[in-house]
């Protein structure tokens, strides 16, 4: 079971290298690196502009991009900024996030099946909201400590320290990427057993509410919720594409990165606290919402044909994918139906394609 | 595929393992037979323990009494022939059936984290409860017990055809991360039947943490021969795994049917698997751990390896339970939730030895 580089043809599809000259500066670029991540974001507009157009108030596309330069009346007005778009923007950040994590966790495992969901995030903000869900209105310190620090938090705190415990075990002179992805299953695992247990011990209104959480929602969601995410993104987005050239060099593998001038330990530190970090504030703002981070990078990197997943393009099909899911689950099916199902039911089956699909895949 | 025929086996297949890692702790069959006697009396005292330890404690006097005589006055007469012993008896079947699915599931995987828990076989049997909870109105772990089976058996064959479909054959990341996908679209469709029926959440989240407790003796008669014929099967299948282990293409030429094998194999994994869980719930790592434990006593030979892990899975089993309901007074932890509590340490030491990785 050995890695080996990607066997990826450079005549299928990407394209020659363009030179780009401005001034003294030149660089060169493939053609479809840049149309799709262009082509991504004009049709997530689109999606976006219509979510906020769905609900039981339906608004045409022109007037929701009336309401929201100000020009449209005061009830439109109000229905779009203040009730749908937080709940777009949401889906559009934590798309965002979510895609990004997943590019880059799978650029440094050189493995298209490592992911935030495999990695331990999920199961650790799992246990942290649902822990404040259960033990909210029981009145004991624990209860006093957990409403204190609030279910986003909690969340955060639990993705955290869980992914820290995921690294900090398959960690043994450097990480392998089949130990990682083994740990993480085996305290995911562990992590939904105790999810499980805290719903036996609550009544049954809490279990039906951390139920909800646990698949990944994006119902009543306020500019409260979206604001700590905007802001880790404000944060983590450019140190992620000033990584760029660093994870162009690992994919190639440690020795090689070394030989191109990459100090190898300190980029990889860099990558998993920024992968973490992403999908952990993601998961804060709506719950673990299955598959995104996995599926989006392996998507982005058909569509782009370079050889890993791309940042930027990773991003904005993970806010593509995730607004339009959201759409399909409010307009297909009912109203408060998790998005994450929808993104799980897509996604899983990918998954199982990928895996049936064998060796050739399973090295990027 | 080099790395295929290196086996998965700990201790087996380099030059470089100690031989007395590869033949186990005891060598010798009569040493052998000792030890399984030795560990038949470790699962009667376990069974004693079962039986009079919980919220009231019970002499082993009254509950000879009890048991011997039906017709003795007092609380504990009905505590221990309606509860305790229902309950131990239960946790000696899943034990057995968890013990012997876990060996010969990583026989036949040669991979030292086959697991039924992890592997997607109870996503399959929860799918199916919740199903039937659902669409049938049924209530009772009485009742799911043919819905857990067939969801069972449908969720085995899918996690092993998909995980050793892709060209490296089934790898332990190949089988880990096929149960994990499984898993993830079944728990989908679970969440989007129990968002929905809270009824259906309210029975269904009792049943999937796993518990010995709450379940009358009916179930026990239900799963009882199911569990029979798959230690039967698991039993005539042990030395057929042993020349297995040697390769398929040698197992071929030594006149072995490879396909009767695998098929019996199977066969008894889902029986075994599938009447634990329908009774129990998904119960997670023991099938994992206790195949482990019990290599290191034996070495690999399956004709000893199969036995052993059987009994020591009732061992494990009924300890947690006790345990479960030794920390947690009055109330008690289900087995559950002990066993993953105790077991994903294992399963992360097991990880981390370098050979395993080097697969």
């Amino acid at each position: 079971m050995t890695l080996t580089a990607p066997t990826r043809d450079p005549a299928s599809g990407t394209g020659p290298r363009r030179p780009l000259r401005i001034g003294p500066l030149s660089t060169t670029h493939r053609r479809r690196q840049l149309v799709v991540p262009l082509a991504t974001l004009v049709v997530l507009a689109l999606t976006a502009a219509v979510g906020l157009g769905r609900g039981d108030y339906p608004i045409g596309v022109p007037q929701v991009l009336g309401a929201l330069v100000g020009l449209g009346d005061d009830t439109q007005q109000f229905i779009v900024t203040q009730l749908r778009a937080p709940r777009i923007v949401a889906a559009v950040l934590v798309g965002l996030a979510l895609g990004m994590s997943g590019a880059l966790i799978q650029t440094f495992a050189r493995n298209p099946l490592a992911s935030p969901d495999i990695l331990g995030v999920t199961g650790g903000a799992a246990i942290g909201a649902v822990s404040v869900i259960v033990f909210a209105g029981t009145g004991t310190t624990a209860a006093g400590v957990l409403g204190g620090i609030g279910l986003p938090a909690a969340a955060l705190l639990g993705a955290l320290l869980m992914a820290f415990l995921v690294f900090g075990l398959a960690w043994r002179k450097g990480v392998d990427g089949y130990r990682l992805v083994l740990i993480g299953v085996g305290l995911s695992a562990m992590a939904s057993a105790l999810v499980q247990y805290l719903l036996t011990r609550s009544d049954i209104w809490d279990a039906a509410a951390a139920n909800v959480w646990i698949t990944g929602s994006l119902n009543g969601r306020g500019w409260d919720d979206v604001l700590p995410l905007a802001l880790a993104l404000v944060v983590l987005l450019p140190a992620a594409l000033a990584m760029t050239r660093a994870l162009s060099a690992l994919q190639f593998g440690d020795e090689t990165a070394r030989g191109l001038g990459v100090r190898v330990p300190l980029a990889q530190a860099v990558v998993v606290v920024l992968a973490v970090g992403l999908a952990a504030f993601a998961v804060s703002a709506a719950g673990p919402i299955q598959f995104v981070a996995l599926v989006v990078p392996q998507i982005a990197v058909r569509l782009t044909g370079g050889s890993r997943p791309p940042l930027v393009a990773s991003g904005l099909l993970g806010a593509l994918l995730l607004v339009a899911s959201d759409l399909v689950s409010r307009t297909v099916l009912t109203e408060s139906f998790p998005v994450g199902v929808v993104t799980a039911v897509v996604g899983a089956p990918y998954l199982l394609w990928l895996l049936v699909r064998g060796r050739r895949r399973s090295t990027l | 595929m080099a790395q295929r025929t290196a086996t998965g086996l700990p201790g087996e297949g380099g030059r470089t393992a100690p031989e007395a890692r590869r033949r186990g702790l005891l060598t010798g069959g009569g040493s052998r037979a000792l030890g399984l006697w030795l560990l038949l009396v470790a699962v009667l005292a376990v069974c004693a323990l079962s039986i009079t330890v919980g919220t009231r404690p019970i002499g082993l006097g009254t509950v000879w009494q009890a048991l011997t005589d039906a017709s003795t006055p007092g609380d504990e007469t009905v505590i221990i022939r309606e509860l305790r012993v229902p309950r131990t008896l239960l946790g000696v079947l899943a034990g057995l059936a968890l013990g012997v699915s876990g060996a010969l599931m990583q026989g036949h995987t040669r991979n030292p984290l086959g697991d039924p828990g992890l592997l997607g076989v109870t996503a399959g049997a929860s799918f199916a409860v919740v199903l039937s909870i659902s669409l049938l109105g049924l209530a009772t772990p009485a009742g799911y017990v043919w819905a857990a089976f067939a969801g069972a058996l449908l969720g085995s064959v899918a996690v092993f055809a998909i995980g050793s479909s892709g060209r490296g054959g089934a790898t332990p990341v190949s089988l880990a991360l096929a149960g994990t996908a499984l898993t993830a679209l079944l728990w989908a469709l679970i969440q989007s039947i129990t968002i929905r029926e809270q009824t259906t959440l309210d029975a269904f989240r009792f049943w999937v943490v796993g518990a010995l407790a709450g379940r009358d003796s009916t179930v026990v008669t239900q799963v009882a021969p199911f569990v029979a014929i798959g230690l039967v099967l698991a039993l005539v299948n042990a030395p057929a795994l042993n020349l297995l282990n040697l390769g398929e293409d040698v197992a071929r030429g030594l006149g072995q049917r490879v396909w009767l094998a695998r098929t019996v194999g199977l066969g008894a994994i889902t029986l075994l698997t599938g009447a634990a869980t329908a009774a129990c719930g998904p119960i997670a790592f023991v099938g994992l751990v206790v195949p482990h434990v019990a290599r290191a006593v034996t070495g690999p030979d399956h004709r000893w390896l199969v036995p052993y892990s059987g009994l020591l899975g009732i061992v494990f089993l009924l300890l947690a339970d006790v345990l479960g309901r030794v920390i947690a007074r009055p109330g008690e932890l289900q087995v559950g939730i002990v066993l993953a509590v105790v077991g994903a340490p294992f399963f992360i030491a097991l990880v981390r030895r370098r050979r395993l990785v080097q697969l």
